[in-house]
């Protein structure tokens, strides 16, 4: 079997390139700290208290925030295109980050409008809320248009319509509000894997973590899926039971990293179509984990490349994306 | 093996069967014709579920459809679709194996004997040659091959199939309704399928269910012919040529 043998050593290669990266992720900094340092603060060696610091509470809070951003992100895009059935698919372009800045904004910008405001944990818990809900209530609303969006134009046109009615809103509460809750939006929209405490990190972990256990849960619907809801049903799929565990799982997974990291481009689009072109298959038994792997790999890189030259970890995903984005389009084969 | 109880189906208030009552029989096929809206898709959605009878019931099995859970559904009745599936890097195998999902577990893990009905069902309709191709490289006779197959690894004694010639060139019509023929006479299977060929219904089926809305006519084939309600509802005087193919 050419292909099993195939699927495994990409699996072997990716398992391996993973932890170099996030290693090398580490060693990328604006300060520089041997790698032998490194160790010893991970391992609890003696080190100064500054350098522990940057180490610990900076780049490896970072390096995790950036793994788990491209693993959800990647899996939820993948479950989102053979869902909807449209290759074009994915987080950023369904509208579900509008969604989340919607929620987001109305958080931090409303909430000081009506007078009320939270503590520290409390907002961050506020955001991720609301994030949550906001992205929630999009998917709510593509799910229950879906069977209209087979088509690949219909989808870029929705999710545009649903940025350009977030963006309006926005706009009217950032007239409204005050430069401190303005300035924290803004900051929030530019979206950065170096927001996350580690407080926030806990919350951010498990609720991916959980993201990713319904994802396992939705690779059998998912694979019934690729051939239409109708032959899906036929094969005793309970549809409406498998779409709310798919829009769950995204939801978690997409709604809890643009809650903390801001809206991340691109990642949730083209690292699916990646994954298929590394491992040619179609199985999700595959894909999903496939996915999860080269998504954390894609970010990982991300960051190292932003820190090096200083740069928005969104410009970096965008000038990766485009390019494929761009390429599904002309080519505008059906994936799903 | 199916049977219509006093059935009405329609959309709200167009009603397009009326009562009707009637049955399929086990190791037969049966072509669903009518004109365009006269309700072949609907008959063939409400046998699968997809649509409740206004009134009456269907029977599959001598088990009332309202009574068999998704799961059980789904090991008595296969469909395949007029669309068109083409998914880049899914295989012809793995179409086929997708049929299995009725019987395999939550992740759907395939055992020795899943994969084995898998290959006898593309053998069946002579595509094992071509297990590993994608069906984004096949012609549309092909693909609809490997869909029936994938109906037959579903291992349902009901198979129902909507407009299954339609993308078809004349040779693969005639080839895909003599494999179905071919299904039901030798391995016993209820096929049911509507079409516009009637030539090919005509020739091929054992016999001929006609909707004329909301009346459903059905016959053993040369019954149908000697009736004259093809002609009748189709308007074609010289029609009778065609009762000599059969």
């Amino acid at each position: 079997m050419d292909l099993k043998k195939r699927t495994s050593r990409i699996f072997v290669l990716l398992s391996v390139v993973v932890p170099l990266l996030f290693v090398a992720d580490l060693l990328v900094g604006g300060v520089a700290i041997p790698a032998k340092v490194i160790w010893q603060a991970l391992t609890g060696g003696d080190v100064e208290a500054s350098t522990r610091m940057i180490i610990l509470d900076i780049r490896l809070t970072k390096a995790i925030v950036a793994l788990l951003a491209g693993v959800a992100l990647s899996v939820s895009g993948l479950q989102m295109q053979t869902l909807f059935r449209n290759p074009l698919a994915g987080p950023y372009v369904l509208g579900i980050s509008s969604g989340a800045s919607l929620g987001v904004a109305l958080f931090i910008l409303g909430m000081p409008l009506v007078g009320l405001s939270g503590s520290s944990l409390g907002s961050a818990l506020g955001i991720a809320g609301s994030a949550w809900l906001g992205s929630a209530l999009i998917l709510g609303i593509i799910a229950s248009v879906s069977h209209r969006i087979r088509d690949i134009m219909v989808i870029l046109i929705l999710g545009m319509m649903f940025s350009s009615g977030v963006s309006a809103v926005v706009q009217i509460l950032q007239y409204l509000s005050h430069e401190e809750a303005l300035k924290s939006f803004v900051i929030w929209t530019m979206g950065s894997l170096g927001d996350v405490t580690r407080g926030r990190l806990a919350l951010l972990l498990p609720a991916v973590l959980l993201g990713l256990v319904l994802a396992v849960g939705s690779i059998k619907p998912l694979n019934l899926l690729l051939l239409g809801e109708q032959y899906a049903q036929t094969m005793g799929l309970d549809i409406r039971r498998s779409r709310r565990l798919i829009l769950l799982s995204t939801t978690l997974l997409a709604g809890t990293v643009t809650a903390f990291c801001g809206p991340i481009g691109f990642i949730g689009l083209a690292v699916p179509h990646l994954t298929r072109m590394l491992f040619r298959n179609a199985d999700h038994r595959v894909l999903l984990p496939g996915a999860a792997l080269t998504g954390g790999a894609v970010l990982l890189c991300c960051d190292i490349i932003s820190k090096c030259w200083t740069l928005p970890i969104n410009t970096i995903t965008a000038l990766l994306g485009i390019p494929i984005v761009i390429w599904v389009v002309i080519r505008n084969q059906s994936i799903a | 093996m199916i049977a219509l109880q006093n059935l009405s189906l329609g959309y709200g208030s167009r009603l397009l069967l009326e009562k009707v009552s009637t049955r399929f029989a086990a190791g037969s096929i049966t072509a669903l014709i009518g004109r365009n809206g006269a309700g072949k898709s609907t008959l063939l959605r409400s046998l699968t579920g997809f649509l409740t009878p206004t009134e009456g019931d269907i029977r599959l099995n001598s088990h009332s459809l309202r009574e068999i859970t998704p799961g059980e559904l789904a090991r008595t009745v296969a469909l395949v679709t007029t669309e068109r599936v083409r998914i880049t890097n899914l295989s012809c195998r793995d179409v086929t194996a997708l049929g299995r999902a009725p019987y395999t577990n939550w992740i759907g893990r395939m055992q020795p004997e899943d994969e084995k009905v898998v290959m006898q069902s593309l053998e069946r309709v002579g595509m094992s040659d071509y297990a590993s191709r994608t069906l984004d490289k096949m012609s549309d006779g092909e693909c609809q091959r490997v869909m029936i197959a994938r109906a037959l690894a579903q291992q349902t004694p009901i198979i129902l199939l909507d407009e299954p010639t339609s993308f078809l060139d004349m040779p693969n019509r005639y080839e895909l309704c003599r494999l179905l023929a071919d299904l039901a006479h030798h391995e016993g299977k209820c096929i049911l399928f509507s079409t516009h060929e009637l030539d090919i219904a005509l020739s091929v089926c054992d016999s001929i269910a006609l909707i004329e809305s909301p009346d459903l006519h059905h016959l053993p084939t040369a019954e149908m012919i000697r009736q004259g309600h093809i002609e009748r509802l189709f308007g074609m005087e010289n029609f009778s040529i065609l009762a000599g193919v059969k």
